[in-house]
């Protein structure tokens, strides 16, 4: 796909090329395919909950596995598709934003995938052995309590990939403070690139509770311990508050990338600059610094007390505010502007609206007294799916069909592009907006059966229908990449040819050190001022040179290996003290890899200038 | 444009919503038809943001709509370079002060109903019960009465009833959607809510915390009766002689095969606070056999004799022998027979 593996050819050495490689661009696919896999896992979880609640008193699936269900649904859309995808985009167009040749720490982005990726493997391999049932929250006591290794699965998965996800974020804002191409300033920076770095920040304070949170859940679970435990004088509300404190900032973690997305497309496509940008960069960083003071707001009905209730409402209905700001500038960047309408800018302009309502019903919860009544019932489940499906996947979709001439060279048929949008489209919001009256009307989350003669007969086999349809829109878009993949149109750098921002000035796909020269930026949109001054390319702002590139490694998914060995350890060794061993051998093998890391020298290699000439772009 | 959002398609999908927020649902489940203190206040605020939330609706989609409509790339503009504006400060301005109002339009009442839902400085003059959850089943016991019952949770209308909520096992929500939000039910620390019925009626409850395979089964019902009624039906149960022998001869068997298999282990009938299953005093009373089965007699045969299949996890599955057909039908003949009460579902218009 990329340039430079041209040169190897053969099946072993393709993939020997992809597991040990270091390039952002390569990892950036790694994490759109496993992000794409675990998300079609989940969706199918999906379906198999609407299909269970079609009618009342169904018995497709029994009480046990559909507890499964729900916790597999969440967990894995949330940690395993929405995160992983973003994480894809941002490592794939970030750098070529900035006009990086890479990003910062490509050992560690390479270690950041194989742990996600073997974290997400980690935890499905629990469907052979039974699948965590607590619910994604995972809260104490349930999860205690809960009989075999399902919530170990769920406790060592979680933190396989979250170290991973961690990493990633600290090489992200490394990356973007120290690897920013002359000329581009913080306030020349793309909305993206901008989001990414709120994000990442946002990562770097919330995974560490995550992970504090699992700490102590893996020693409550596999070594006595009883942090948890009421009878043993611990406390389960503790789990909650460490849950949330990383909880609520992941919505953000998730919405703010989706933000980037749209504030990329909407000028793209509308030929204007992004109205407001200031606004929207101080928009950003106040959503995020809102969002981490908020998260007792899923906990209102706890029992906290009133005062503790009325600061988080009050906190969390002011996050509508920068949001709120959002929305208008994105209105009046298109407002004026020369709208272009494919497959890329429906998913945005489906966005606005679908946002907007899952934005409001967040206002709406943010009111302590009426969240009494919606808080663990379907309005809840309606709203968040506004949120993350209205948003993160609607961006996901856009981003996909707006970089994917960028990342393989060939546009995705538009044809299908408009069917798959219609369906899902139409498919979310008959799923999800009858869910918020369902809850009303009485019915809680993670409810296996709904009885007969409760009123809530139409509402479930509508929302089930809706299910349907989007399930199809998913199936078209993976027969569309297919598609693509074999007979897709070919394109060129400026694929669009209304690109403002740097990834757009290099060549689609970008070659595997991304420019032959750094480009020098002379201010906002960098490519559509040359554009405008009539230059067709960036103007350098170094001398042709060598390049100076980092070696792949395959330690990465070494080290990962080794891990992955010793958390099958740590759960097992309950059972049977035998799988120490595994502990001991898998801790080995990673700490192995972290010394030859450190002590063998690896200086990487130098593109020679004749090359770099050669090379088109 | 006018034709598209105009006044009247307004006005229609104002009036729809209305109209599908009040009639939506079973009149004893839902929220949206309150019947008592809470819902009415946690409903106030429902129709207060979504109205606000609907009007910012329509004013997000007409910008939408017009914008899309008029700057459309029309044919022959495809050099056609627009206006790059750097943004408008007064509008700026404008789309965040109008906000902060209306954020503070809704934090006002939510601060002070959040107070007034939590307030139980009155507890010692009204009714207290203690309210415990198990898996997968509610347990209720009258402060200061000597009365003990499960599932069915009886209270004076119109009257202020306190429940002190605690767990047993794991986190539960008690939730009775159509006269109050729900609060948690925690094993560390006893939570305090109140709840108010305005009229008489049996409305139905659920549990809204994942609590395990039957957590969409663990349901019980909020039976309001005139304060009459009420005092009468305390009266009746603090009367039950949990040793009386009953008259028909079924049920005497019935009773002999309870005390046989240990029953009473578990269960108790009479006053008795403490217990691992649900206190059966006024069983044949009941509204429901296990929280969700019409209270039939073939009904309680079916959970006697097997109660996985009727609700996954429970913890009364394998406490007892098998039972034959008949013994369990001797069995529910005496449990239908604990009827210590004229006070009943039907009393309050089941």
């Amino acid at each position: 796909m990329s340039v430079n593996s041209a040169h190897k050819s053969g099946f072993g050495a393709t993939l020997w090329d992809w597991l040990t490689t270091v390039d952002h661009k390569k990892i950036g696919i790694l994490y759109l395919a496993a992000g794409a896999f675990f998300f079609l896992l989940g969706g199918l979880e999906a379906l198999i909950i609407r299909i269970q609640l079609i009618s009342p008193q169904n018995d497709f699936i029994s009480a046990g596995l559909y507890n499964e269900m729900i916790t597999m649904h969440g967990t894995t859309m949330i940690f395993f598709a929405a995160t992983p995808l973003l994480f894809g985009l941002m490592n794939y167009i970030m750098p070529l934003q900035i006009g990086a040749r890479d990003v910062a720490f490509p050992f560690l982005n390479s270690l950041g995938f194989w742990l996600f990726f073997f974290g997400g493997i980690m935890l499905n391999l629990s469907w052979f052995t039974g699948a965590p049932d607590a619910g994604w929250t995972n809260y104490a006591p349930l999860s205690l309590q809960s009989p075999g290794h399902g919530v170990d699965f769920y406790v060592m998965g979680l933190q396989l990939s979250g170290a991973g996800t961690l990493m990633s974020g600290i090489n992200f804002i490394v990356t973007i403070v120290l690897m920013r191409a002359p000329g581009m300033t913080y306030m020349r920076m793309p909305l993206f690139t901008w989001t990414t770095f709120v994000t990442s920040i946002l990562v770097l304070f919330a995974f560490p509770a995550l992970t504090v949170g699992l700490f102590l859940m893996m020693f409550d679970r596999m070594f006595g311990t009883a942090f948890f435990d009421v009878a043993l004088g611990g406390n389960s509300i503790i789990w909650q508050h460490l849950f949330w404190i990383f909880g609520h900032p992941e919505v953000y973690i998730l919405i703010l990338p989706a933000f980037g997305v749209f504030s990329e497309i909407l000028p793209t496509f509308s030929k204007k600059r992004l109205f407001g940008y200031t606004a929207m960069v101080f928009a950003t960083f106040l959503i995020a610094f809102l969002g981490f003071m908020v998260w007792a707001h899923h906990m209102f009905t706890v029992g906290l007390g009133p005062v503790a209730n009325s600061i988080f409402a009050v906190a969390t209905m002011a996050i509508a505010v920068p949001t709120g700001i959002k929305i208008f500038n994105w209105l009046f960047t298109l407002w004026g502007g020369s709208i272009t309408i494919n497959s890329a800018m429906l998913w945005t302009l489906a966005f606005i609206p679908s946002f907007t309502i899952g934005g409001m019903t967040g206002v709406m919860l943010a009111s302590s007294v009426a969240d009494y009544q919606y808080h663990d019932s379907y309005f809840v489940v309606g709203h968040f799916h506004y949120v993350i499906v209205g948003g993160v996947v609607f961006a996901l979709l856009a981003a996909m069909h707006y970089w994917w001439p960028k990342m393989f060279g060939r546009y995705l048929h538009e044809g299908m592009g408009k069917l798959a949008f219609w369906t899902f489209f139409i498919g979310f919001h008959l799923t999800f907006f009858i869910q918020h009256f369902l809850g009303l009307m009485g019915m809680p989350r993670r409810y296996w059966v709904f009885l007969e003669d409760q009123g809530l007969d139409a509402g479930n086999l509508i929302s089930t229908i809706g299910a349907f349809f989007m399930t199809f829109g998913v199936l078209v878009f993976v027969i569309n990449i297919f598609y693509t993949w074999k007979k897709g149109e070919k394109a060129p750098g400026d694929a669009w040819g209304t690109g403002r921002t740097l990834e757009w000035a290099t060549a689609s796909p970008p070659i595997h050190f991304n420019f032959k020269q750094m480009p020098l930026v002379r201010g906002l949109d960098p490519l559509w001022i040359e554009k405008m001054e009539g230059n067709n390319k960036m103007t350098p702002a170094e001398p042709m040179d060598e390049i100076h590139m980092p070696n792949g490694s395959i330690l990465p998914l070494i080290m990962t290996i080794g891990f992955f060995i010793a958390s099958y350890g740590f759960i097992y060794q309950v059972d049977h003290k035998a799988w120490l061993i595994a502990v001991y051998v898998g801790m080995a093998i990673g700490m192995g890899c972290m010394l030859i890391r450190s002590l063998r020298d690896d200086h990487g290699y130098h593109i020679s200038k004749e090359e770099v000439e050669r090379e088109g772009d | 444009m006018k034709g598209w959002m105009g006044k009247s398609k307004v006005f229609f999908l104002i009036s729809a919503m209305a109209l599908l927020m009040a009639g939506c649902g079973r009149e004893n489940l839902t929220a949206l038809d309150p019947k008592g203190y809470g819902a009415d206040r946690a409903m106030d605020l429902i129709l207060l943001t979504t109205f606000i939330m609907i009007g910012v609706f329509i004013i997000v989609m007409a910008i939408y709509v017009i914008t899309l409509v008029r700057f459309r790339k029309k044919k022959g503009q495809e050099d056609y370079i627009p206006e790059q504006v750097e943004g408008n400060h007064k509008l700026e301005v404008i789309w965040t002060v109008i906000p902060i109002i209306l954020v503070l339009v809704i934090a006002v009442p939510t601060v002070l109903g959040t107070f007034d839902l939590a307030d139980d400085s009155n507890a010692d003059e009204h009714v207290n019960i203690e309210v415990t959850g198990n898996q997968y089943w509610w347990h209720f016991n009258y402060a200061g009465e000597e009365v003990v019952t499960s599932q069915d949770l009886y209270i004076p209308t119109g009257e202020r009833v306190y429940l002190n909520m605690l767990s047993s096992d794991v986190t539960h929500s008690f939730w009775i959607p159509s006269i109050s939000g729900k609060m948690d039910v925690n094993p560390e620390n006893v939570n305090t809510m109140y709840i108010e019925a305005h009229e008489e009626g049996v409305y139905w409850g659920k549990c809204a915390e994942l609590c395990g395979p039957s957590h969409s089964l663990m349901d019980f019902k909020v039976i309001a009766v005139s304060p009459e009624e009420y005092e009468q039906w305390v009266a009746d149960m603090q009367s039950v002689d949990p040793e009386e022998v009953p008259e028909d001869s079924v049920a005497q068997e019935g009773q002999e095969l309870f005390e046989a298999n240990n029953c009473m282990n578990c269960h108790a009938i009479g006053s008795s606070p403490a217990a691992i299953g649900p206190n059966l005093t006024n069983f044949g009373d009941r509204s429901t056999i296990a929280g969700i089965l019409e209270p039939t007699k073939e009904h309680l045969v079916e959970w006697l004799t097997d109660p996985e299949s009727v609700k996954p996890g429970n913890k009364m599955t394998d406490q007892y022998p098998a039972l034959s057909e008949d013994e369990a039908e001797s069995i529910a003949e005496y449990l239908l027979q604990l009827q210590p009460s004229e006070i009943t579902p039907e009393s309050a218009g089941n």
